[in-house]
């Protein structure tokens, strides 16, 4: 099982599965190519981050948090890409483009990991904006950055994955709620 | 006969692609009704009446599973056409869709083309 091996979680998988499925993501939504750069394994979290970071929550066979990192100047790019509108700065549709892309890329994720871990829930998208935050994951703290380059920018996929107590049962209750195993700390950040 | 249709997602930029591919797609378009999750759809259903229904699973308040299934115990809405759009594309939440009489699965990301050939498949 690639999921997990032993007690652990083959960050390598993880970061195939997150590359093919980011890269269709974006050529299905944006119709783009992202190239990938390396992966690196990070203790702590990622950050201090300036700009626009989305997070999704996972429970179930594996429990964790999937986001999306990029600058305001990217993520402005991208929402006009993908609305065909244009946009300068960012508002509520760009906080919105950014967490449907990350809800898109981590549930793509999800999918594969059900495959070997059985049924999982994901988390409803929150979103922070700002300058200077850092994201920490409770009980956790080993993260996978994996860098991209486009044409609308540079951006990354962040993962913090650990095995966890098994498949969850029909609708979990991460679905109808925030997310709960986030701490933001921003001097200029909202977290919506 | 022109077909309206309840657009339910909680990403406001997800109803906006839906709203663009349904005016290109070659459908006898009607009015186009939006709703952020399932109890606004249930309550927009209330003032409006569609043809059908294009919402996504994973949605704060009421999900789109809990939507289908209120309109299948309904008398008026247990026959409206649902085609649900998500990233849920694991067995688990493709076969719960069916089970609740979704007339159709499309998994995200999609294409225009995608919804497109959903939707002249089915009317």
């Amino acid at each position: 099982m690639n999921v997990k091996r032993g007690n652990g979680i083959d960050c390598s998988w993880v970061v195939e599965e997150i590359r093919r499925i980011t890269c269709d993501v974006f050529t299905t939504m944006l119709g783009m190519d992202p190239a990938m750069g390396e992966a690196k394994v990070e203790r702590g979290g990622p950050g201090p981050t300036d700009g626009v970071v989305a997070l999704v929550g996972l429970a179930g066979g594996c429990v964790g948090i999937g986001g999306l990192a990029c600058s305001g100047e990217t993520a402005c790019r991208l929402s006009s890409r993908m609305l065909l509108t244009e946009i300068e700065s960012v508002n509520e549709e760009v906080l919105d483009v950014v967490a449907e892309l990350t809800n898109m890329i981590i549930g793509g994720l999800k999918t594969a990991i059900e495959k070997q871990a059985g049924p999982m829930a994901l988390s409803i998208p929150s979103v922070v904006f700002g300058r200077n935050f850092t994201t920490r994951a409770k009980g956790s703290s080993e993260w996978t950055r994996i860098p991209f380059t486009c044409a609308d920018g540079d951006f990354e996929v962040h993962i913090c994955l650990r095995p966890g107590e098994g498949p969850v049962n029909g609708t979990a209750d991460v679905r109808s709620g925030r997310l709960q195993y986030v701490t933001a700390r921003s001097s200029h950040g909202e977290v919506l | 006969m022109a077909l309206d249709v309840l657009i339910v997602d909680d990403s406001a930029a997800i109803r906006k692609i839906l709203h663009r591919v349904l005016r290109q797609a070659e459908i006898p378009l009607g009015e186009v009704y939006e709703a952020s999750n399932g109890a606004e759809a249930l309550a927009s259903l209330e003032r409006h009446r569609v043809n059908l229904v294009l919402t996504d699973i994973n949605m704060p308040e009421m999900d789109g599973l809990e939507l289908l299934r209120r309109l299948r115990d309904s008398e008026a809405w247990k026959s409206l056409p649902v085609v649900v759009i998500t990233t849920e594309g694991g067995k688990a939440g493709v076969l719960e869709a069916a089970k609740l009489g979704a007339a159709g699965y499309v998994k995200k990301p999609f294409t225009a083309d995608q919804i497109k050939e959903k939707l002249t498949g089915l009317f």
